[in-house]
């Protein structure tokens, strides 16, 4: 079982006879694992990768950098809840280094975020400064490349 | 130019290899996707590709020693003895060719008379170079069918019978291509019984030695007792270290015919290739890691493909090494051409028909699990949509 949980995060589309053949279980037992990690809030959740790129949609993708100032017996965490309140906020970190809180998160454009930033973050009493930058093009994610390889083997044994 | 006249008729005789000749029909066919390639799918760890771009910025561009570069051998008898406890002497038993195929040819070369009737033993199904190769040194090929019930492995019994006053050698290839077959101490031991007072050769390919899974290490017949002056030992880089591109092997044998099989080699290659020489030294030496995560990825995709074919009906036994699956087809009365052909028509799935490696393959298929699981996985679907296919059209 102990690979379950890799292989779920490489596919999770993978049924569950299929995991159980690969783990040596039954698929009983990798149903009662799958809902035992869900239950522990180990598995949250399962997304689809999708390249909007490739798409009509328009969408604009950036990471913020903010510096905050942490509050008196909550740190960084009440500041960050808040944060992640927002639906527009894809995630929120807490980062070492130059900079506190990392979030990423998405609007139709580039002035959509600016607007967000400006209006949303700044003013926060706690938020010193911000950072904004934007994806400019996504070559890998998740593990997965945006622009995949050709298999160049042929067929000699 | 009358070209049929000039060619040599012992060239011109040889059948092209039946793998080939069903997978340029596969690369006319959009959207195809392929269950038949024979070489890792993984790229050559980073830092035996590292290595061998660190000798080239070295200027490291020279021929090097005919047997190879001495701190390769050197490390080939190290890693010899450290994974497979044989022990061979790197200054006259061991000698780096340009890959296991060149080892298998000069073993062939050193041992036959042209013309003479000399036989060469050959278990099926298996590799597809064997027999040319043979032929092309005026060898004949023996084929010996190997059957699903033993596992595909060679009986004492099977051996004997294939045993004649000509018999010159063996070829053993063991874990197998394309059955996925191992031979474990067990049953090597009834077959060098056999062979322990003849003047027959083994040569033994163990290009897959690597990659064998349940809790047995592969065991090489050479390591039995009093079997290492009957072996002519052939492994390479291309399976272990997925490095089927740098084209690297090397070969160990009694010295008195490796120095034959060296005099051919240098008269024929002068060299591995230096590149290449430099990079192995680094997989040899640090690469029992790198070959650990592959062999326990290709370990999970063989559970998935033995668990969905044996569900569907395709009966596979389970292969217990290299990166093969060898269902067996005949619940579908189709022969294994029929089998694969129409799979690639219905479903566009491109799989190896048994009888690519011998006669004897026939009622089987190849399916290679060198590929992604996501890639294999949805393979798996096209296959069981095209049994469904034909069960309904058998039923109506």
């Amino acid at each position: 079982m102990k690979d379950l949980l890799k292989l779920m995060e490489e596919n999770a589309r993978l049924s569950v006879e299929e995991l159980a053949a690969m783990v040596d279980a039954t698929p009983a037992e990798v149903a009662a694992a799958i809902d035992e990690y869900t239950q522990q809030g180990i598995i949250k959740g399962y997304k689809t990768l999708i390249d909007w790129e490739k798409t009509e949609v328009d969408r604009v993708k950036a990471l913020i950098d903010l510096r905050v100032s942490p509050k008196k017996d909550h740190g960084f965490d009440e500041i960050a809840t808040r944060i992640a309140l927002y639906p527009e906020v894809e995630s929120v970190m807490l980062m070492s280094g130059g900079y506190d809180l990392s979030l990423v998160m998405s609007g139709k454009n580039f002035q959509e975020i600016a607007m967000f930033v400006a209006m949303r973050l700044s003013p926060m009493d706690d938020v010193l400064s911000t950072a904004t930058h934007f994806v400019l093009r996504t070559y890998k994610k998740h593990g997965v490349s945006y622009a995949p390889e050709a298999d160049e083997r042929g067929y000699n044994n | 130019m009358n070209y049929e006249s000039i060619i040599a008729r012992r060239a011109a005789e040889i059948k092209p290899s039946g793998i080939r000749k069903f997978f340029d029909l596969a690369a006319t066919m959009q959207d195809c996707i392929s269950l038949g390639v024979g070489e890792p799918d993984f790229k050559t760890p980073w830092m035996i590709r590292d290595a061998g771009i660190k000798s080239l910025e070295r200027g490291k561009t020279w021929y090097t020693n005919n047997a190879g570069l001495p701190e390769v051998r050197n490390a080939i008898a190290d890693y010899l003895e450290r994974r497979f406890d044989l022990s061979y002497d790197p200054a006259t038993e061991i000698a780096v060719t340009t890959g296991g195929s060149e080892a298998i040819d000069l073993a062939l070369r050193a041992l036959l008379n042209s013309g003479e009737g000399e036989e060469v033993i050959i278990p099926e199904p298996c590799y597809v170079s064997y027999a040319p190769l043979c032929e092309l040194c005026g060898g004949v090929p023996v084929p010996m069918p190997l059957h699903a019930e033993d596992g595909f492995r060679i009986t004492a019994e099977g051996l004997r019978k294939a045993i004649t006053p000509k018999t010159k050698a063996i070829i053993m290839a063991f874990p197998g291509n394309p059955t996925g077959a191992v031979m474990r101490a067990e049953h090597l031991a009834p077959v060098a019984e056999l062979l322990r007072d003849t003047d027959i050769m083994v040569i033994t390919d163990e290009l897959y030695a690597e990659l064998t899974y349940g809790r047995q290490r592969h065991v090489s017949i050479a390591a039995l007792p009093g079997m290492k002056e009957h072996c002519i030992y052939v492994n390479g880089f291309s399976k272990a270290y997925a490095m089927t591109g740098w084209r690297l092997g090397y070969m160990c044998a009694p010295q008195e015919i490796m120095r034959i099989m060296v005099k051919i080699h240098q008269f024929g290659i002068i060299c591995a290739p230096t590149t290449s020489q430099y990079a192995a030294l680094v997989a040899l030496r640090d690469g029992d890691d790198a070959i650990e995560a592959m062999r326990q990825e290709y370990d999970m995709r063989r559970k998935l493909l033995v668990n969905a074919l044996n569900k569907m009906g395709l009966t596979c036994f389970e292969p217990e090494g290299a990166f093969y699956v060898f269902p067996s087809i005949k619940a579908t009365g189709l022969s294994s051409a029929e089998f694969c052909e129409q799979l690639l028509y219905a479903q566009k799935v491109a799989v190896v028909p048994g009888t690519a490696f011998g006669d004897s393959g026939e009622g089987f298929v190849r399916i290679s699990y060198s590929y992604s699981i996501e890639h294999l996985s949805e393979a798996l679907k096209r296959i069981s949509a095209f049994l469904e296919e034909l069960k309904n059209k058998s039923n109506s």
